[in-house]
């Protein structure tokens, strides 16, 4: 339930909110807890907040475990 | 399991692999506990060394008791809930909310608490309640939906809060005679929220080393050698191997924020009972949007599902397998316990990675 999906920030929008693109996918997400993000940056998705600012390895390496765990619902 | 750890993971295995000391080591987070069993990492290390899970899945722990008090507030026919996916077929004791759905209740499934206050602005007639449930990794979302519903003046949204703390639980962990933990494998998410200054007094008050570790199979194994090496070396401190997310510090606004909407609370978790000061309720300056105080929820006692021994599973004294009900009667399929229900959950885990021999 804690694990989180990484996304890149690709608009910085009003009123602490961010569009960020997931795998391809864009959508809208909350920055009020990492209030200090920049565009381009990568941050962890959890119920539809950024929860932390993290680097691009990172993003993808912790995409590529939610895939090889999706795979347990299939 | 990415081509460059390979090697790197050998080293590793073949560590915990030539380890001679009885040692339990556990894990609590449901993200960890999918993670062990799909790696097949229990099935390699030896059998000296036993990886616990404990209650590390918010679905699982949610008390029986507490269901049933949502599914009361769910016949109200003026009340649209809305929550996590999950928490839709844990068992109350004679329904779930999956069955309270199936019979007309407005009960809808949200991935984000801010998909409930949209819900809440387009619905201004009905009484909209998020049933908020998670640790500190999700609480602090919830928060900020809070103070947004507060800010915009949304009198029709409210919280029921079934929402736990970590750190505090574990104590109770720790200082039970009938528990024997050497180590914890830490949450890391919930430590990138909470930072590693909890874990830390919780090494040091009961000398059992702590380690915030990742979700990847070379990130757990890494993290069981840091803990082998601590007791190796007698010493019980707190490190971090999920360095890649979790700084020291935590996550600053997450803690504020948790600090200014909620306040710490007693709460029912299946398997431990009533412990004070780790549940989270809203503070004061919030209560107009506190669904219990708003609707004049009551408290529903447990009632124990006979056979179930998700408290047993969750505190680590036996393993799903142990459990009479463990495939035969109790399925992901038709779930008698919580921890069968989620995908979290140490049953469910078991039975799609470890299912019981003839």
């Amino acid at each position: 339930m804690c694990l989180g999906v990484p996304g890149k920030v690709v608009q910085i929008m009003e009123h602490g909110s961010a569009r960020v693109d997931v795998d391809g996918n864009q959508t809208d997400i909350s920055i009020k807890l990492t209030p200090e993000v920049e565009l381009g940056q990568f941050v962890l998705i959890h119920a539809g907040f950024a929860m932390e600012i993290i680097d691009q390895q990172v993003a993808e390496e912790t995409m590529y475990l939610l895939k090889e765990l999706l795979q347990y619902e299939e | 399991m990415k081509n460059d750890n390979k090697g790197y993971m050998q080293q590793l295995l073949q560590e915990i692999q030539a380890e001679t000391m009885e040692v339990s080591l556990m894990e609590v987070c449901g993200t960890h506990t999918m993670a062990i069993a799909r790696s097949g990492i229990r099935g390699l290390v030896p059998s000296n060394l036993k990886l616990l899970s404990g209650p590390g899945c918010p679905v699982c722990v949610t008390a029986q008791g507490d269901i049933d008090a949502v599914i009361e507030l769910v016949r109200d026919s003026g009340i649209t809930l809305l929550t996590f996916g999950d928490m839709m077929r844990v068992p109350g004791t004679e329904s779930s909310l999956q069955e309270e759905r199936s019979k007309g209740a407005d009960i809808r499934v949200v991935y984000s608490p801010l998909d409930a206050l949209a819900a809440a602005k387009s619905l201004p007639d009905r009484e909209v309640v998020f049933l908020g449930i998670g640790f500190e990794t999700t609480a602090p979302a919830v928060g900020i939906t809070v103070e947004e519903a507060m800010e915009n003046g949304i009198h029709n949204f409210s919280l029921f809060s079934l929402h736990k703390l970590v750190p505090p639980a574990l104590e109770l962990i720790f200082s039970d005679p009938d528990i024997n933990v050497d180590g914890l494998i830490c949450p890391g998410h919930v430590a990138a929220v909470t930072g590693v200054e909890p874990y830390r007094l919780l090494a040091e008050k009961y000398s059992k080393p702590c380690v915030v570790t990742g979700f990847e199979a070379v990130d757990i194994l890494e993290g069981v050698v840091m803990l082998l090496r601590q007791l190796h070396q007698d010493k019980a401190t707190v490190e971090i191997q999920y360095r890649r997310v979790v700084k020291k510090e935590g996550n600053l606004v997450a803690q504020a924020t948790l600090e200014k909407v909620f306040q710490a609370t007693e709460a029912r978790w299946r398997g431990l009972g009533s412990i004070p000061g780790t549940g989270l309720e809203l503070r004061r300056a919030y209560e107009k949007m506190d669904a219990r105080k708003k609707f004049g929820v009551r408290e529903i006692e447990d009632v124990p599902i006979k056979g179930c021994a998700c408290g047993e599973v969750l505190t680590g004294k036996i393993t799903p397998h142990d459990c009479a009900l463990f495939g035969k009667g109790c399925t992901p399929l038709r779930p008698i316990g919580p921890c069968m229900v989620s995908q979290e959950g140490a049953c469910a885990a078991y039975y799609r990675y470890t299912p019981l021999r003839d």
